[in-house]
């Protein structure tokens, strides 16, 4: 059955598979992770403060970028983010903007919502008497989430984090439908010019289930020796 | 921002000369709701056996259970969908890939499959963890009744079990929904694909996506009221969800 496969269409494909798509899919899972958590966090602290509407308004995105598909999202933001870019610069056209600043504008959006509600959870799993003896010592409501809760609850939610994290890396092969060399477009590109689909994608597969298998193995004793911490 | 804003294009006729643009995103809704049900009927199954095997005390059905959980849940399921769609026709002998091939509806059965399947890992995961949520008296009790172990699952762990992950498995099936949307690279013309047709057709660009948009919305609201309802009257009593 693999009889007629040429696998060493792998082996010549390497350098582009691994220096250009590889390095994509990195980059782009490892800022967006960074932005979403800065926004998600943000996004988070709206949610639980005092002024009601600012909860509301952040529910709202959050439920709303939650019930759509990613694939739509990511065609919405190709789209809006020229317009966007326009609206900030004052440009008279829709300015242009690249493949990565436009998958990494989406996902940083998307995965906000995400990772939002699991710092939401972070932060309301430190006890009241934290953030009360905070303010009991004088600090202020940023400096007590700046220096007791948000650290915490960032420890507390590091393994969710890092679950989401690895989701968001296989996600990320979805700026396939935006035809950008990605890992995964870049195994596509090379397979219908060669002509090799099944080794690519054989391929393709394979790669992505290391890498998450591994990063799961990791997540998990990561959250052995924290919770013996605890 | 100057964008030619049309909302009448959802009334004009489209290219395909059979009704508007409207009945064109319609025609990619029922598409989406029909894919997603078939994928959430075997993801529920595969879903109940894969969950049912890692609870059970066996070391090998318990091994067999993670080994097929961790295979679809660490890759994407974009790759996963163009495993079934392009490698498995390649792999299979030659009449049985040619008859794949060539089977009518062809991406929609791929990805009614595809995406059942990754999400049945998830579902197993949720049952599994459905099932051990569960006081361990439960099955000694049903033991000691004399039931068997096949007899134990079906009329004391499941039933519990099931009714104790309905809002995990509410917002499982949502998922299912939103992963059909996936299924556009393999060439099934869902709603987000319809979308994209009307705004390569028209280009309308905002207006496409507005409605596409508009109508993931109303199948969440829809469906997160429902399973409101359902939630409410299959609630244990003397549970957290129940009353």
């Amino acid at each position: 059955m693999f009889g007629n496969l040429d696998f060493d269409v792998i082996r010549r494909s390497l350098p582009y598979l691994f220096l250009d798509g590889m390095s994509f899919t990195l980059m782009l899972t490892g800022l967006s992770a960074l932005g979403g958590l800065i926004f998600g966090t943000l996004i988070a602290l709206m949610r639980l403060s005092s002024y009601k509407l600012l909860g509301r308004i952040a529910g709202l995105y959050v439920d709303f970028m939650r019930s759509l598909p990613l694939v739509l999202v990511i065609f919405w933001f190709y789209f809006l983010v020229p317009y966007i870019g326009q609206w900030l610069t004052g440009a008279s056209r829709p300015i242009r903007v690249g493949a990565f600043t436009s998958s990494l504008v989406t996902f940083i959006m998307f995965e906000a919502a995400y990772f939002s509600e699991i710092m939401r959870a972070g932060i309301q799993s430190i006890s009241k008497g934290q953030p009360a003896a905070a303010s009991a010592l004088g600090l202020t409501y940023s400096q007590s989430m700046r220096y007791i809760v948000l650290p915490q609850a960032f420890r507390n939610m590091l393994p969710v984090l890092l679950t989401q994290t690895i989701v968001l890396f296989q996600d990320t092969s979805l700026v396939y439908v935006l035809s950008i060399p990605d890992f995964l477009g870049a195994a596509s590109k090379v397979a219908q010019r060669d002509g090799r689909l099944v080794e690519m994608y054989l391929f393709a597969a394979l790669v992505y289930f290391v890498i998450s298998c591994l990063a799961s193995y990791g997540v998990r004793r990561l959250q052995a020796r924290i919770a013996i911490v605890r | 921002m100057n964008y030619n804003w049309n909302w009448h294009i959802f009334f004009e006729p489209n290219p395909t000369g059979a009704g508007t643009y409207l009945d064109l995103l319609v025609s990619g809704l029922w598409l989406t709701i029909k894919t997603a049900l078939l994928a959430w009927v075997i993801a529920l199954i595969f879903g109940t056996i894969v969950g049912i095997l890692r609870s059970l005390p066996s070391k090998a059905a318990s091994w067999v259970g993670f080994c097929y959980v961790e295979f679809f849940r660490n890759m994407p399921l974009l790759v996963q969908l163009f495993l079934w769609f392009f490698v498995l026709p390649e792999l299979l002998p030659r009449a049985a890939g040619l008859w794949l091939k060539q089977l009518p509806n062809a991406p929609f059965w791929t990805a009614a499959i595809g995406v059942g399947l990754f999400m049945s890992a998830r579902v197993a995961v949720q049952l599994a963890a459905g099932i051990a949520s569960l006081p361990r008296g439960q099955k000694q009790a049903a033991t000691a009744l004399g039931l068997t172990t096949a007899q134990g699952y079906r009329y004391v762990l499941l039933p519990m079990a099931f009714r104790i992950i309905m809002p995990p498995l509410t917002s499982e099936f949502l998922n299912t929904v939103k992963n059909t949307s996936v299924a556009i690279t393999i060439g099934l013309i869902e709603l987000t694909g319809q979308a994209r047709a009307m705004q390569e057709f028209s280009f309308q660009v905002f207006e496409a996506f507005t409605a596409a948009t508009v109508m993931y919305l109303a199948i969440n609201i829809i469906v997160v009221t429902g399973m409101r309802f359902l939630e409410r009257s299959l609630a244990i009593p003397g549970y957290i969800t129940g009353k």
